[in-house]
């Protein structure tokens, strides 16, 4: 026990249980999906609040009449059973009603879906991988394509009984050495594949996850509107450090994206050929 | 005591082995039954020791207690261990104690199938629980065993293929079984629209197990020759294709999602009416509905898997088609909700677990209807809140109505009554920290914490620790109910046939425990329409 406690304390934990009132603010805050910064994303989030809406007045109705039948309909209370037991009506009612209320949350979900498959009109693609466990990240066209790792100090925090707190780290397990800069504004389209298990890519502010799976070459496209860094994580299940690759994408006004992306290029050049080798079979015929 | 003794006297007449001889050898419904319903809840524990070291690890963010591998393996065995050693075979057992009394049959149609179908479990979990200790450590690449990464698994890897294989052979045949008794053994007059909707559901179940582990054997035989004889079924670089697996596993996983419920929906149909002193509203309409939603599930497989990227036709299809188990599944809430309406209800142990089925189970409900609009799901999809829905679906849905049914038979089966405060205690215990375990874990998904890893974010931090303080006090909430099985089985106050005032069904015209063969002449057909309402 007194192990346990002192790996307790070394974790910070006895300080977080006293600061509880505070902590409160902190996850108060973060009860709901993120509104995202995509047309997309915010599309999700508005069919997501009705559905939600949806459900919370069904479930006043529903569980208001099981609480009220509790409290009113008790034996101790000398209620007296009924014995109906059909009512071919009410039952049809009861179907027919869901159904409707069901064709209506179709219709948005529906063109939301047909919007998000819609990834004609790009204006540039660029290539994930998943790798365990880190991703690539390849301009297609661009000649330019790098490697994104958790970044160092979160890989030190993270080890077993590292004795750091993660809180001491900035972005603790959502910060990478190389992010993904894209610009604002345009419509990117995103080709995902991995190179060894399935991975998922995901930034939630973009409104969408898409697997990453050897062998497969996935479509997907987001319209960043406002600058900033979004981060995300890895989403299916890839092994030991599924936990440990992060995602953060760095969305940058469209001049400063072309003179970040003439840097690259010139620094890249003479690698572009090496490069497009270490890409594996099925990922290198996108490319060209 | 005289109930006792009849009891005692019929077992020697058939001259039955004793000691423990008497349980490898048992052909008898009700010995067979309990030990399906104790191995099961020895694998609620195992399973549910291993949910406590995943909390433990995620009661603060950091890794403090285990490595990533390990607690990979965690979550894959937790999964397998009360998927395929908790749930199901707690539903044989029900069934095994419950049908042949429910329908007026003297024991099960096939007793020898029925002790095999037993025994090969604890041999499979013996064969899975194994490889926790094995070079490598255990299966770690989730219950899914999605290829490839279920391929790096080390030397668990055959073992893991020939658990699931044994316990898939046991699961089939003990739904033969049930089927075969269904079919066969009922008295004169049970017409199939007179069975009690548990017998119902299960025959229903049945039907979905014979229909979809075949499917999952196949799917992990193929896994087992890509490792071992050179296959390339999942394998991208030989010619394979990886999503094959998903599409193969979940037209066996959705089924049995329904496989694990479907006869908490008998159950409940079993304790609502009788403590609401009320018969059940739409009988034909439960029947009906459990056998939409059957059918339902073979054709909604894809929604486990809206990511992986099908074409938008698929995606739209089985959009449709998954939140079209909404109807059936609302017929089900409102009829129960209809059945307490102008009741005279009372609130012993049994009704209190299954009226918090019903509002709990119908939360996973809701939250199963979100993730089924596929342009949310890219969202929700492996997030904590997928993780809180099954939860609610299987802990408080399959869980809480295995609860709920253990105390409404346990006077049956034991001849005692159950001790009616420690119950409510284990009950309230349970509800209120079940709530807070699972509840703030839709909070986590939403706001983007991955399901399936070991350390996250700080900013997951402060719903992590209160999910993990629930997940402690449920976890040893669930030592009460050992403690009440113990004492009722031990002794207590002796229970009437009738047990419950409301009861209604043929086990109940049976003394309490029942005579060792059931019904050795068949009920009179008065005594069946009696016991239907």
């Amino acid at each position: 026990m007194t192990i346990s406690m002192s790996k307790l304390a070394r974790g910070g934990s006895g300080a977080a249980l006293l600061s509880a009132p505070l902590m409160a603010q902190a996850a108060w805050s973060q009860l709901n999906l993120p509104r995202g910064v995509t047309p997309y994303s915010e599309t999700v989030y508005d069919l997501h609040m009705m559905i939600l809406w949806i459900c919370v007045i069904i479930g006043i109705v529903v569980f208001g009449a099981i609480f009220y039948s509790i409290h009113k309909f008790r034996k101790s209370k000398g209620a007296v059973a009924a014995q109906w037991h059909e009512s071919t009506l009410v039952e049809f009612c009861w179907t027919a009603v869901p159904a409707i209320i069901l064709v209506v949350m179709a219709v948005p979900a529906t063109k939301a879906l047909i919007m998000m498959e819609d990834v004609s009109n790009s204006a540039m693609t660029i290539k994930v991988t998943g790798y365990q466990w880190r991703w690539r990240y390849d301009y297609v066209n661009e000649g330019v394509g790098y490697y994104s790792t958790l970044a160092k100090p979160s890989d030190a925090a993270r080890q077993l009984g590292s004795g750091i707190d993660p809180k001491t780290v900035e972005n603790y397990l959502l910060e990478v050495d190389n992010e993904l800069v894209v610009p604002v504004g345009q419509k990117i389209r995103f080709l995902t594949t991995a190179a060894d298990v399935i991975h998922a890519w995901w930034v939630p502010a973009l409104g969408w996850k898409r697997d990453a799976i050897p062998g497969y070459i996935n479509e997907s496209w987001a319209l960043i509107k406002e600058p900033g860094v979004y981060r995300g994580q890895c989403a299916e299940l890839c092994g030991k450090d599924h936990g440990f690759m992060p995602v953060v994408v760095r969305a940058l006004p469209e001049a400063e994206y072309a003179a970040w992306l003439e840097k690259m290029k010139a620094a890249q050049a003479p690698a572009t050929a090496a490069a497009a080798d270490d890409v594996h079979g099925v990922t290198v015929a996108v490319a060209r | 005591m005289s109930e006792a003794t009849a009891h005692h006297d019929a077992h020697h007449a058939h001259h039955a082995p004793t000691g423990i001889k008497r349980w490898l050898v048992t052909t008898n419904h009700k010995d067979i039954g309990t030990m399906y319903l104790v191995f099961s809840l020895i694998m609620f524990f195992i399973g549910g020791s291993m949910a406590m070291i995943i909390r433990l690890e995620l009661f603060q963010p950091g890794l403090q207690w285990v490595d990533p591998q390990f607690f990979n393996s965690m979550t894959t065995m937790h999964a397998l261990v009360m998927i395929f050693g908790a749930v199901m075979p707690a539903w044989t057992g029900f069934a095994n104690w419950l049908i042949p009394m429910m329908i007026g049959a003297p024991d099960m149609a096939l007793p020898r199938l029925n002790n095999w179908s037993f025994w090969i479990l604890p041999f499979a979990f013996t064969l899975l629980l194994s490889t926790l200790f094995m070079p490598g450590g255990g299966p770690a690449g989730g219950w899914t065993m999605y290829p490839p990464l279920v391929l790096q698994l080390g030397d668990a890897f055959p073992f893991l293929i020939f658990a699931v294989h044994f316990m898939g052979a046991s699961s089939i045949a003990g739904a033969i079984n049930i089927i075969a008794t269904v079919f066969n053994m009922r008295a004169p007059g049970m017409t199939l629209m007179k069975l009690p909707l548990f017998v119902w559901t299960w025959i229903i179940t049945a039907f979905l197990l014979i229909a979809s582990i075949p499917v999952l054997a196949g799917a992990v035989t193929m896994l087992l020759t890509d490792k071992f004889f050179g296959t390339s079924f999942f394998s991208a670089a030989g010619g394979g294709d990886p999503v094959l697996f998903q599409h193969i596993f979940w037209f066996f996983g959705h089924p049995e999602v329904y496989i694990l419920i479907l006869p908490a929906f008998g159950i409940a149909s079993a304790i609502i009416p009788t403590f609401a002193r009320k018969p059940l509203f739409g009988y034909s309409s439960m029947v009906y509905a459990a056998a939409s939603i059957a059918f339902l599930s073979f054709i909604v497989w894809a929604h486990h898997m809206f990511t992986v990227g099908m074409p938008l036709a698929g995606e739209l299809f089985f959009m449709y088609a998954t939140v079209l188990i909404a109807v059936p599944t609302g017929v089900k809430v409102f009829n129960w909700t209809a059945t307490m309406w102008q009741g005279s209800m009372t609130f012993e142990t049994p009704m209190l677990f299954a009226i918090a089925f019903v509002v709990l189970f119908t939360i996973g409900g809701f939250s199963g209807l979100m993730l089924g609009m596929t342009p949310i799901d890219f969202q929700y999809h492996d997030t904590y809140f997928v993780v809180a829905h099954f939860h609610y679906v299987l802990v408080t849905g399959a869980v809480f109505a295995l609860m709920a049914g253990a105390y409404f038979w346990l006077p049956k089966w034991t001849g005692h009554m159950y001790d009616e405060k420690l119950g409510k205690l284990h009950f309230w215990l349970s509800t209120i920290s079940v709530n807070v375990l699972f509840f703030p874990q839709h909070f986590l998904g939403l706001a983007g914490m991955p399901r399936r890893i070991p350390d996250y974010s700080v900013q997951f931090a402060d719903w992590n620790m209160v999910s993990s303080i629930g997940g402690f006090v449920f976890g040893a909430s669930q030592i009460l109910f050992v403690i009440c099985v113990v004492k009722c089985v031990r002794g207590g106050k002796k229970a009437t046939a009738q047990v419950w005032e409301g009861a209604h069904g043929l086990e109940w015209t049976l003394s309490s425990p029942p005579p060792y063969h059931s019904f050795s002449t068949p009920p009179a057909p008065a005594t069946i329409e009696g016991g239907m309402r």
